[in-house]
């Protein structure tokens, strides 16, 4: 091969080259137009004053991501606060859907409050629970979600114990870490998570930080706000209206 | 320069196999996913995003059940999704033939979000299943996609069971609630709209409770010097007076 030769080849291969790594741009452009999780991040608003505490959103977020039946394994859950007159009269509990039971009356004390709190994963900013896994299983999404990789997770429990809010469990069946997605798979094809789907009475309201108008936004402006255990800046993607400060 | 010894050369091999096998595994056994932070976050987040949804949403209902739709508009049910009630319909929507939806019909269902619990907000409707029509299924009197009572409510526990029970066990058992509230007829029908009445000054509650006043049974106070500048349900909540000591 002689010099002019190999500068024509050169001159043909060169853009040839390019075409299929362009035409992968291409794709990857039609694709964030679909979805880009750029220019989303996601949160909740729970209005405490709303609970009713039926366990609905308990019962759809089992069925709608394999979450086991047993009582004990949730990615969402209800408590019931109970304040009793007098200091330190705290009581609460965690519910079981269609099975409510009142909170004992009487005592030394007389019942001053009770309410419900839903409580879930908070999504966290900076989320204690992706510091600590070992392997990089569990990590935030670009739109503000933290995930955890069953395929990557070795099952070693350190998330679960790291996490502040107990949002987390081991997976009986695949033996890793398994917590609240946002319902991921269900938030970025426009639907709402199935809590918040279900929940007879508006207590939670998906939203975008990054949008103007969605009811995130108008959460955020018509209610005092509170998250759960601001001194640990966690940065929850959680938050709560109304919320008593005895609630952890 | 001096000749290497044998066994250092084969140890050599040796290494030379093992260093070229393991990065030649690491370059095409180990998958992209396990070397590399991105694609690995992505091929994660590309499993997650491709999982069925179950619930179809409150939109995917409409397309077909759009009657139900319009029926529902003005109830009290209106913010409810189609699904609370109907359990997860995404493959009713994917095939409506083949599977349908939870029709609850049975009066097991309606007191999961109904039965009084004093944990509720007040003025979310509760009832007493065991003393409230008996054994009758809620459906027989109210149409749950319009779930207006049969009858306007007669007792303010209907909704407001917390005050009632509590009001019940204090010293104002046996005033009704409309000693106090004037409450409007359009209150029972759209509550927050239309609010009943609150007592506004202490002279309403000095009508039983001043010194002279003709209700007998009734603690008295000095209106004049008694709590000074505060109204009287800054220290005493009406509904529990006193309290339970």
């Amino acid at each position: 091969m002689n010099r002019r030769k190999f500068l024509k080849a050169a001159a043909l291969a060169v853009p040839a080259a390019a075409v299929p790594g362009l035409a992968q741009k291409a794709l990857a452009a039609a694709a964030v137009t679909a979805y880009d999780p750029t220019k989303h991040l996601y949160g909740m608003g729970i209005e405490i004053n709303k609970c009713i505490g039926c366990g609905r959103c308990m019962e759809a977020c089992k069925a709608e991501n394999n979450v086991p039946k047993e009582p004990f394994f949730f990615r969402t859950w209800v408590e019931r606060y109970t304040l009793k007159n007098g200091h330190g009269g705290l009581a609460v509990e965690g519910i079981k859907p269609g099975e409510l039971k009142p909170p004992a009356a009487g005592g030394e004390h007389h019942t001053l409050k009770s309410f419900f709190v839903p409580k879930l994963c908070n999504q966290c900013q900076r989320p204690p629970c992706v510091q600590v896994c070992p392997v990089g299983a569990t990590f935030s999404t670009e739109d503000g979600v933290v995930l955890v990789d069953s395929e990557r997770c070795i099952g070693c429990r350190y998330c679960i114990q790291a996490c502040p809010y107990g949002a987390r469990y081991l997976h009986p069946v695949t033996s890793t870490a398994d917590k609240c997605t946002f319902c991921y798979h269900r938030v970025v094809k426009g639907l709402l998570p199935a809590c918040v789907e279900v929940c007879p009475a508006q207590a939670r309201v998906f939203g975008d930080f990054k949008s103007k108008a969605d009811p995130l936004v108008r959460f955020r402006r018509m209610h005092m706000l509170h998250i759960l255990k601001p001194h640990l800046n966690t940065e929850p993607k959680v938050l709560y209206a109304d919320l008593d400060g005895e609630v952890r | 320069m001096k000749k290497l010894p044998e066994q250092v050369k084969r140890l050599a091999a040796v290494f030379v196999i093992f260093l070229s096998s393991v990065l030649l595994i690491r370059a095409y056994a180990v998958p992209a996913a396990l070397k590399d932070t991105d694609i690995h976050r992505r091929t994660a987040v590309e499993r997650e995003t491709a999982r069925r949804p179950v619930y179809a949403g409150y939109t995917a209902c409409r397309d077909c059940h759009d009657d139900v739709f319009t029926s529902r508009k003005k109830g009290y049910h209106r913010n409810l999704s189609c699904e609370t009630c109907h359990g997860p319909g995404q493959k009713h929507a994917d095939d409506p033939e083949a599977t349908k939806p939870i029709v609850p019909r049975e009066r097991s269902f309606c007191p999961v979000c109904h039965t009084y619990d004093p944990s509720r907000p007040t003025g979310f409707p509760q009832v007493n299943p065991s003393t409230h029509n008996p054994l009758k299924p809620c459906i027989t009197c109210h149409n749950p996609h319009n779930p207006e009572p049969p009858e306007a409510p007669h007792e303010c526990s209907a909704c407001h069971g917390e005050i009632a029970g509590m009001k019940g066990l204090s010293s104002h058992a046996l005033l009704d609630c409309t000693v106090c509230h004037t409450t409007p007829e359009g209150h029972k029908l759209t509550p927050r709209a239309v609010m009943p009445s609150k007592p506004e000054d202490r002279e309403f509650c000095g009508r039983c409770h001043r010194k002279g006043a003709e209700e007998k049974d009734a603690p008295k106070v000095d209106l004049a010097t008694h709590g000074e500048k505060y109204l009287c349900w800054q220290c005493h909540y009406p509904h529990l007076p006193e309290g339970m000591k």
